[in-house]
């Protein structure tokens, strides 16, 4: 095995890795500060801010020859001998002087700067930099630039690391960013026409380093440093990514990517980073209630019938009543769902009705799948975990089945009631859909918002959106990832989870974990569930393959 | 520690001597003091029909304020520094983009719950700008909770109340203006 020196700590490589110096002090628990290089993007080399002393060792005499030049760390990779030093004098020196130089020019206007918080040159300057300043201070304030819906460039902010750049020319494939103007005088902008408006644009915010590219959606919003971070996984679409939902006293302010290098390396799509709004629409159903004999009402012009609220706890046992008394159920498991609700609902159906016909809730598709040269994909199944609730209903005998046969059964006349789950973040069922459950006796719609079909129901659920429950979801390519509750449901709102386990009977609050240990141990499929999740998930084939 | 320990040592009362058993010469030493302050000066005021004198009203903490800048916009940029020092979490700030080319941004809506405020002057030292002061008004009251809530227009006014007695602190004083 290769091995690498780092500030005289010797440690062991892969032989067939190949590491930059940045990584190899890394993994020896040192940090070199770095702008323009991105593991995700091309190595360019132009911030100077990793510039270390490196060094070979003899393999015959041991004896080390260093390289009389600072070299870039992005740069240098590393082989068998290889010494790199991090925490010279010469090295703390250069730092200080590149610290300097990109403050030049940089407006210090951080009490107003959103990146102010997390900013890279903030926290170098702390850790590298030196504490006098010897240039004036200008400019004082940061110019503005559009440069696409998404994106704000703060001009003057920028340190020309052009990991914006690289990023739209190698992960996007679509180029609209460019340095325009030489020297000192070098600014990013967009080609004229051209705005930055591909799938993939909000990552540019998350790789600058500093506040240049600000985020219209979050800009102004927040101060980074009021958020907590919760991991989580994004609902959007059956890619699955892993996100980090930044939230403060139970409002999402923004998303952000994951690493995972198994799913989505360092990036996420607009689509999923801006899709958490449906969250805190004031349209969103918050009580449960249920049809009760009476006569209709008018409200705002329509007609609607009597019902009565019901308080959750009493949710556990009515809505059983009921459908017991109704008959035979039909239960449609939402691919929003998590594997652990899945599982749990399927449980609660079959105790109330041994013969309940399960079959996965409608699954909804947009277009075709999206692929970018950067090796990103966004899914046209814009739904999170369809693979997890076949897995489950599979458990249960219920394998093989779709939406369109479930709608079919109950068309059929074949169930007398029916459970059906969505959690859709928008309008998934028309009309003529939902007039095949207008002939039931029991027709229990859990959802988030009105639809067709929640208009028939005689029982009215709120469901709960990705950051406001707690499970696993399985994406498209097999990958099981778990995840924990960032935010509470808006005004008291069970999360279906805490309504499934409860409805089971079980005691205390509803712990995802010992119901996916359950699953684990019951299914062979789902059998890498057992045990500790790690962060980035664990690969369903994995004992499939051995 | 017991009753017994022989660290401890008791003391006894001190038997009263004749003129204490007589009372009289205690109560006229009684008196003495009241009478004394009778006619002594007083420290005290009788307020609300006498306002106490503040001592240097710059450096008082009492009710804040919201500067204005020369144009009469509000000073405050909407960093949130005040609201990230605060230690009771008293003040609420919504900031959007300001219409003026010169600022970036401004607070939309800027709420101190001044029955919460503990008048530590903390939102004044952490305000870069120096649009947040805490002024020498100190007699804060109100007839609901809400009331209390002072909001940006109430804040502005505070200033324009104050302004001329107490004007915003120089740069000699290590202000900005």
């Amino acid at each position: 095995m290769p091995v690498v020196i780092v500030d005289g700590q010797e440690i062991e490589i892969g032989a067939d890795e190949r590491l930059n110096c940045i990584e190899a002090a890394r993994r020896a628990g040192k940090e070199i500060p770095h702008y323009c290089w991105h593991p995700g993007l091309s190595v360019v080399a132009s911030c100077r801010m990793c510039l270390i002393e490196t060094g070979q060792r003899d393999a015959a005499t041991g004896k080390i020859s260093m390289v009389p030049k600072l070299v870039p760390g992005c740069q240098t990779p590393v082989k068998d001998g290889t010494v790199i030093v991090t925490e010279s004098p010469l090295v703390k020196e250069s730092r200080a002087r590149v610290e300097e130089a990109l403050l030049i020019n940089h407006p210090i206007d951080c009490p107003i700067c959103d990146k102010a918080g997390e900013c890279l040159l903030q926290d170098y300057h702390f850790e590298h930099g030196q504490a006098e300043r010897r240039a004036d201070l200008h400019p004082f304030t940061s110019r503005k630039r559009d440069v696409g819906p998404t994106v704000t460039l703060f001009v003057d902010r920028c340190i020309m690391c052009t990991r914006c750049v690289r990023f739209t020319r190698e992960i996007s494939g679509t180029a609209e960013l460019m340095v325009t103007s030489r020297g000192a005088k070098e600014e990013i902008d967009v080609f004229p026409g051209h705005p930055l408006d591909n799938k993939l644009s909000g990552n540019v915010v998350d790789l600058c380093p500093v506040g240049a590219l600000g985020d219209k959606d979050f800009l102004y919003q927040q101060r980074v440093w009021f958020l907590k971070r919760e991991a989580n996984v994004c609902g959007g679409c059956s890619a699955g990514c892993s996100i980090s939902t930044e939230h403060n006293q139970d409002a999402v302010y923004r998303l952000k990517p994951r690493e995972n290098p198994h799913v989505n390396k360092w990036w996420i799509c607009d689509d999923g980073r801006y899709g958490w709004h449906h969250l805190h629409d004031s349209s969103r159903i918050l009580e449960a209630s249920r049809k009760v004999a009476g006569p209709a009402h008018r409200v705002h012009g329509s007609i609607t019938p009597a019902v009565e609220t019901i308080e959750w706890a009493d949710v556990v046992t009515k809505l059983r009543d009921d459908l017991k008394a109704a008959g035979r159920l039909a239960v449609a498991v939402s691919p929003m769902l998590t594997v652990e609700e899945a599982w749990m609902l399927c449980a609660v159906a079959r105790s109330i009705d041994p013969e309940a016909w399960l079959a996965p809730g409608f699954v909804p598709v947009t277009g075709t799948d999206e692929s970018f040269p950067g090796g990103f994909t966004i899914r046209a199944e814009k739904c999170p975990n369809r693979r997890g609730v076949e897995e489950v209903l599979a458990l249960y005998g219920a394998g093989g089945r779709s939406w369109n046969d479930l709608v079919a059964h109950v068309a059929a006349g074949k169930a007398a009631a029916a459970w059906i789950t969505g959690g859709y973040p928008g309008p998934w069922i028309d009309t003529a859909t939902a007039e095949a459950f207008a002939g039931l006796v029991q027709l229990v719609v859990q959802d988030l918002f009105d639809s067709p079909l929640m208009r028939l129901a005689s029982w009215r659920l709120p469901a709960t959106g990705f950051a406001e429950r707690a499970g696993t979801w399985v994406n498209v390519a097999h990958h099981a990832q778990s995840f924990s509750q960032a935010i509470r449901p808006p005004a008291g709102v069970w999360p279906e989870g805490r309504l499934f386990w409860n409805m089971l009977g079980r005691r205390g609050l509803y712990d995802p974990v010992s119901v996916r240990q359950q699953i684990a141990g019951s299914s062979a499929a789902l059998a890498a569930l057992a045990g500790e999740m790690p962060a980035t998930g664990v690969d369903l084939r994995i004992h499939q393959l051995a | 520690m017991k009753p017994n320990d022989p660290a401890i040592t008791w003391l006894e009362e001190r038997p009263l001597g004749l003129t204490e058993r007589l009372y009289l010469p205690l109560f006229v030493q009684g008196l003495t003091t009241t009478a004394r302050h009778l006619v002594s000066p007083k420290v005290t005021v009788s307020y609300p029909e006498q306002r106490p004198k503040v001592g240097n009203p710059l450096i008082y903490r009492g009710v804040h304020r919201l500067n204005r800048d020369p144009e009469g916009r509000v000073k405050c940029v909407a960093c949130f520094l005040c609201a990230t020092a605060c230690p009771a979490h008293c003040i609420d700030i919504v900031a959007t983009e300001s219409p003026w080319p010169d600022r970036e941004k401004y607070p939309e809506s800027f709420q101190i719950d001044e029955l919460r405020c503990i008048f530590c002057g903390m939102c004044e030292e952490a305000c870069p700008v120096d649009a947040i002061e805490l002024t020498s008004l100190l007699d804060l009251t109100g007839k609901s909770r809400e009331e209390m809530i002072f909001d940006k227009e109430k804040l502005l006014s505070v200033y324009d109340m104050t302004k001329d007695a107490e004007p915003m602190k120089s740069a000699a004083m290590g202000g900005t203006l």
